[in-house]
């Protein structure tokens, strides 16, 4: 590890955003009065009891939160080693973790007087999320997906539809995730007066990165308690999918000064790392897109590369910059799961455990099945379910038709 | 320290009119067409010109910039070869500013010190970064302002009385006034609301103010440059380029003059308009 250690990590980012060398507010100067009073409001919101009062009886009664710590036993005996805990996000309503922040952003939009609502999305959990709450709290909502996702997340799109959402299919660049935020991005500047945007991951501007974490943290917060009821002491692991890192950020956040706690984050290695893929950290390096610095996929020239994964969710070329910095630190230990490598983790947990996971999650229950095994058998090792996987298999089922021909 | 574009003000000042300037893509559609494009752009009436820095993901533009931004890389452009091409524009001309526009990421990539350096000695005279607010001033304008080059901020509708000290405070050459809150090659702005807002901006500074997003007409031009002391044109120069390109994409013997003739029509709306109001 880096000998120049914070004394915490849990404490950024600083007052402009930077995560070390990373974060930020890399945006038109349109954007930047607005961001400087939502940096405001949340800071106002996050100050005010009645604030978290709401919250916690939407996340309990709306969402259905605490999601369920739960003890796999057939995986745990299959791989022979740690025992091994599901954080059970999938349970929560909308079907993922990304209900938490949505929730909290749309309060905060509300605190703001904003009326319209626009978001991102890639696999299409995160537009769902956001237009399940602009339904339930009379909203208007866009959500921007680009056109190829909208292709292959058909049954999310007919979801946030019937929830009286607009989705944009986006035309321009590679027409997957990069676009849509751009594309979200270019709605903002043009609205700015009366549109809200609520960004899908801890990546974006500050305090987007910092807002989203703090909405995620009850995941890691849960799991804590979770595990000293189950077991009377913390965890020895936690495994993450990464795409953005929302999902990663909220479940390691709360655990980050235990250092008895081992951290993997799994980004997805697509074709593998020497081909197309969607892994910032492993096959990327720092530099600024989305208003913040953060690892990127990009070119010589600094150009941003496609990222390829069977992953709508993960399919992005970045990553949140607090994970970038988490890298740089050693505080979490960042692998990657291939496309092929998921799809068997996907198979493996809906027979053993009846639990199809989202094929974003399959990539940490991929690591879950090498990491595990080599663990002793009191080892408690904690994989966020982020997502259930109904969303993805009619495209499994398409998959799995080419195999077989 | 006078640069170019401090010159090409105090100049225009005599003349006593304001500056057009315009904007096309570096490399689009490709090279050495470019190169020829901006060569002509003088002679057609530019005072000043602006020249995009393609960049994959310009998330502030409209499509017609997008689209120009991803013919320039598909052709093979880069940031190093946007700098052979002001040092190919250098070759002939001394005097017309040379302003590049982009977005950061290229610029960090290629390494800010080594692109300031390089960009100075390929006689580059300003630099607008769509994505660098002042919150971020450490990273670009300060070392740029030290290395002697004009670092030209944005100020947009939204950028209040309160703030816009702030946006001034290490802004030279022109203020680039965005005249609505969207994206480039949107709609049209209004004559009198973009002539209080360049009052506004003048009780915060002596910098010339130049206006830009939704010019498309000469007389569109006229009216701005009548409140402002610079018109700009991008995406209409933008359109008229893609217009002149045969089926697929490639520059035909049209392209070179398609922008040429219309900058000059646009000038001429420039040149028509009264000195902005001191």
């Amino acid at each position: 590890m880096n000998p120049n250690l914070p004394n915490s990590f849990r404490t950024g980012p600083d007052e402009r955003g930077h995560f070390g060398n990373f974060g930020g507010r890399f945006v038109a100067e349109t954007l930047m009065p607005l961001i400087l009073d939502l940096e405001k409001a949340y800071a106002a919101a996050k100050a005010d009891p009645s604030f978290q009062a709401e919250m916690n009886g939407y996340l309990k009664d709306y969402v259905g939160r605490p999601s369920p710590l739960y003890f796999a036993e057939r995986l745990t005996e299959h791989l022979g080693g740690a025992k091994i805990y599901l954080k059970r996000e999938e349970l929560n309503h909308t079907g993922s973790h990304k209900v938490n922040n949505v929730l909290g952003q749309i309060m905060v939009a509300r605190r703001m007087g904003k009326k319209r609502i626009i978001a991102e999305t890639g696999a299409g959990q995160h537009g769902v999320a956001t237009a399940t709450l602009c339904a339930r709290f009379g909203l208007e909502c866009v959500v921007y997906m680009g056109a190829v996702d909208v292709a292959r997340q058909a049954p999310n799109v007919f979801r946030m539809e019937m929830l009286g959402a607009k989705v944009v299919p986006v035309q321009s660049g590679t027409r997957t995730l990069k676009d849509a935020m751009n594309e979200a991005l270019r709605d903002w500047v043009t609205n700015v007066h009366n549109t809200f945007y609520c960004i899908g991951t801890v990546a974006g501007p500050h305090p987007y990165p910092m807002m989203v974490r703090d909405f995620q943290s009850v995941i890691g917060d849960e799991t804590r308690k979770q595990m000293m009821e189950a077991e009377g002491r913390l965890p020895d692991s936690l495994i993450a999918c990464i795409g953005g890192g929302s999902n990663a950020m909220g479940l390691f956040h709360p655990f980050l000064d235990d250092p008895s706690v081992e951290i993997f984050g799994v980004e997805a290695a697509g074709h593998g790392l020497t081909q197309l893929h969607a892994a910032s950290i492993a096959g990327g390096r720092p530099g600024v897109l989305h208003g913040n610095r953060t690892y990127l996929l990009m070119d010589a020239d600094g150009q941003i590369q496609d990222a390829h994964s069977i992953s709508a969710g993960l399919d992005y070329p970045g990553i949140g910059p607090e994970h970038s910095w988490l890298h740089e630190t050693g505080r979490v230990t960042y692998l990657s799961a291939t496309d092929d490598e998921a799809l068997a983790a996907f198979m493996l947990l809906s027979r053993l455990e009846g639990i199809p996971p989202a094929l974003e999650s399959a990539h940490a229950i991929a690591k879950v099945t090498e990491l595990a095994p080599k663990r002793p058998k009191d080892h408690l090792m904690v994989v966020n379910l982020s997502g259930r996987g109904d969303k993805d298999i009619p495209q499994i089922t398409e998959i799995l038709k080419g195999k077989k021909q | 320290m006078t640069t170019r574009i401090d010159a090409r003000f105090a100049e225009l000042k005599k003349e006593g009119r304001s500056a057009f300037v315009t904007f096309l893509m570096a490399g689009d559609p490709d090279p050495a067409t470019s190169l020829d494009i901006i060569k002509a752009l003088p002679k057609a009436g530019a005072d000043i010109i602006e020249i995009g820095m393609p960049f994959t993901d310009p998330m502030a533009d409209g499509p017609s910039i997008q689209a120009a931004g991803l013919r320039a890389l598909k052709a093979g452009m880069t940031l190093k070869k946007t700098l052979e091409m002001v040092r190919g524009f250098r070759k002939d001309d001394n005097t017309t500013p040379l302003v590049l526009m982009g977005y950061y990421n290229p610029i960090y990539i290629y390494g800010v010190d080594k692109f300031l350096a390089d960009a100075k000695t390929a006689g580059v005279d300003g630099l607008i970064l769509v994505d660098l607010p002042p919150e971020e001033d450490d990273e670009l304008c300060i070392p740029a302002l030290k290395a002697g080059l004009n670092f030209i901020r944005l100020a947009t509708p939204t950028t209040d009385d309160k703030r816009l000290p702030a946006v001034l405070a290490n802004t030279s050459g022109f203020v680039y006034y965005v005249s609505i809150t969207g994206i480039t090659g949107a709609a049209a702005a209004d004559s009198t609301v973009v002539g209080d807002a360049v009052a506004r901006i003048k009780r915060h500074t002596k910098l010339p103010v130049c206006v830009g997003f939704g010019i498309r007409t000469p007389q569109a031009a006229r009216a701005i440059a009548e409140k402002a002391n610079g018109a700009v044109v991008g995406t209409a120069l933008v359109d008229a380029l893609r217009d002149s390109l045969d089926t697929k994409g490639q520059a035909t013997t049209k392209t070179v003059a398609a922008v040429a003739d219309l900058v000059a029509s646009l000038a001429q709306g420039v040149r028509g308009a009264k000195q902005a109001a001191e």
